[in-house]
């Protein structure tokens, strides 16, 4: 009953939150400077034919009702048309979205994959040399633009030592895209046993995925190590000490258990984190996913991928956070009272 | 630090032991000591680039083209024969007034509005709370890219997006801090002795909050920089030939493939070093100001 309640009064915060959220994005799309009708127009055009445009795109109306028309729309699954592709926003999308999946969930698996442990040795061997390298690593990652450690390792990795392919997409030259089940190469090489198409996305992922992973990997240490040092004191770890279970037993078992449950906590944020990162380092290592459309719809000054991609990323890290709320609150009762 | 230095009226008397303590303790410090430095020195350079830096930042020179580090040029030359080391302390100036006017544009407004959300509170606070949960709904770097690309890009644009991104966090902050404050017995005898409710405000409940801001600030403005670098690098931001950190690592990307790798390099890095003293000496701040807080890490 309380968790009902928890979950009705958070999924109570969404719908403000989104609405919010839209209006912010309209009001980028539609209200600023940079007349749509202008640019939909292009230059030189007589006042009457953008004024013409402009009654058949709606933007005489209220800026209410351009809203509404907006919000209809993009709950339809109406984004717009993108000029420099000249296909429907959400089309392009789709074909995208499996590319940023793909990188975003290999950088989470290799933020998670280091960053735990690294919590765990910087608690269990606090204030010794590898806590203090651990801490420097963190520091030292969240100052470092992402875009600069992309340059870095694709200098070394492959202009210099050879061992990374060259920082073009998602497979090799030469590969055809396996059949789709997923979108995501590496899952469905491995479902249609083509071992070169994941071999070779494996390695194009390599790069990308350690430098955005490494870049969100410090809140996570941080947070992992900051709960052990509380559970390591408590008296239910001291008594797994004291009945003398081994070592590894108690770090890793009764102990990390514990402290896994706050780093749920973290995980939108280190998503968010994630959203941000992905758009530069795919622009970096020219990686098809959504980020890098978005960029690549800077340049040609083609602003309906752009908005959309914002509001599809806000969306979805509002999603994200009301998830981990909800598991949150599944895991630890005590929350589901505040 | 400019707020450290004008003392609130009503601690007004310790505040300048608290300076020799905040000097006693960066002492102590070495690494914030250092990072407090080296921003120090960094923002002489920017003031004083035209007599510091060694060439003249946009003068060309074909014979001097794509010289690796050498004597002559310390961190070598770009295409045009330009000396990248003058470049780099030419474009402190941008990098740096960007990161602290966005911070206090961003402080301003944020520690304004928050104040009147923890004073009012029912309705006025429940809609700029949510207000508030919309633009943190978006990931920082996202939003202000969407501002930019909105509004296009110059450097006051750049600066207004950037500051609208962090206008939550000192909300959030001075909204809890007047939350707490507020019901406390200075301010009842403020109220009491009939002050009107800005001057509460302003003279008696914010110069109180000020620690946790100081220390707040010093930390946005590592990210303030370290947005404005991304969003220069994909093109968004302050453009060439304005020298700028951001878009001179784009700019050297392109000569990775031909082994020009100082040209990315030092730019990358001269953002990484700021970033980083930024956030030690807002780590140093937080130990001395919070005393919670100390030897937590």
């Amino acid at each position: 009953m309380t968790f009902l309640i928890y979950f009705l009064r958070r999924l109570a915060l969404v719908v403000p939150t989104l609405l919010g959220v839209t209006i912010i994005t309209f009001t980028l799309t539609y209200l600023l400077p940079g007349n749509p009708a202008v640019v939909k127009a292009g230059p030189l055009v007589p006042p009457e034919v953008v004024a013409e445009i402009e009654k058949a795109m709606g933007l005489d109306q209220p800026a209410w009702v351009q809203y509404w028309r907006y919000i209809s729309g993009v709950v339809q699954g109406d984004l717009g048309t993108s000029a420099s592709t000249g296909r429907p926003v959400l089309e392009d999308f789709q074909q995208r979205l499996p590319a940023t999946l793909e990188l975003t969930l290999a950088s989470l698996l290799i933020a998670l994959v280091i960053g735990i442990p690294l919590g765990v040795q910087s608690a269990v061997h606090r204030d010794t040399a590898l806590d203090h390298v651990g801490r420097i690593v963190g520091v030292a990652g969240v100052a470092m633009p992402t875009f600069w450690t992309g340059l870095i390792a694709i200098y070394v990795f492959f202009y210099l030592m050879g061992v990374a392919p060259p920082p073009l997409g998602r497979l090799g030259a030469g590969l055809e895209p396996p059949p789709t089940f997923t979108g995501l190469y590496v899952v469905d090489g491995l479902l249609t046993g083509n071992w070169k198409v994941v071999g070779s996305a494996l390695h194009q992922l390599m790069l990308p995925s350690i430098v955005l992973g490494l870049s969100v990997m410090a809140p996570i240490a941080r947070m992992v190590r900051s709960t052990m040092l509380e559970i390591l004191e408590s008296d239910y770890i001291k008594a797994a000490w004291a009945a003398g279970l081994p070592r590894r037993r108690v770090v890793y078992g009764d102990a990390l258990f514990n402290a896994l449950i706050p780093v749920v906590t973290i995980l939108g944020l280190v998503f968010g984190f994630l959203m941000a990162g992905n758009a530069v380092v795919e622009s970096v290592f020219a990686w098809p996913g959504i980020g890098n459309y978005a960029i690549t719809s800077l340049m040609t000054k083609d602003s309906g991928p752009i908005q959309s991609f914002v509001l599809f990323v806000a969306v979805l890290y509002v999603i994200v956070n009301f998830v981990v709320d909800i598991v949150y609150g599944l895991i630890d009762p005590r929350i589901r009272l505040e | 630090m400019a707020d450290i230095a004008r003392p609130p009226t009503s601690s007004s008397a310790s505040l300048p032991a608290s300076l020799r303590l905040i000097g006693l303790r960066l002492r102590r410090n070495w690494p914030s000591a250092t990072a407090l430095a080296i921003i120090v020195l960094m923002i002489l350079a920017a003031v004083f680039a035209a007599w510091i830096a060694p060439y003249d930042a946009d003068a060309t020179s074909a014979e001097a083209a794509l010289q690796a580090p050498s004597l002559h040029h310390w961190l070598g030359t770009d295409v045009y024969g330009r000396d990248l080391l003058s470049r780099i302390i030419f474009a402190a100036r941008v990098d740096l007034a960007v990161a602290f006017g966005a911070t206090a544009l961003a402080l301003a407004i944020g520690a304004t509005i928050g104040a009147i959300s923890g004073l009012h509170l029912g309705w006025v606070d429940l809609i700029i709370m949510r207000c508030v949960d919309s633009v943190m709904a978006f990931p920082a770097f996202i939003l202000a890219m969407a501002i930019t690309a909105a509004l296009g890009n110059t450097v006051t644009n750049v600066l207004l997006a950037i500051a609208v991104t962090q206008v939550p966090i000192y909300l959030r902050l001075v909204r809890g801090e007047i939350l707490r404050i507020r019901e406390m017995e200075y301010a009842d005898a403020a109220r009491v002795v009939g002050n009107p409710p800005w001057r509460i405000v302003f003279v008696h409940l914010l110069p109180n909050c000020l620690p946790p801001i100081i220390v707040q600030a010093t930390l946005a403005m590592g990210y303030a920089l370290l947005t404005m670098a991304a969003l220069s690098f994909i093109g968004l931001g302050i453009r060439p030939p304005q020298s700028e950190w951001g878009s001179m690592t784009a700019e050297g990307a392109q000569y990775i493939v031909t082994g020009e790798w100082w040209l990315f390099l030092f730019p990358g890095f001269a953002i990484v070093l700021m970033v980083l003293s930024f956030n030690l000496v807002g780590d140093g701040l937080r130990d001395f100001l919070d005393p919670r807080m100390r030897g937590v890490r």
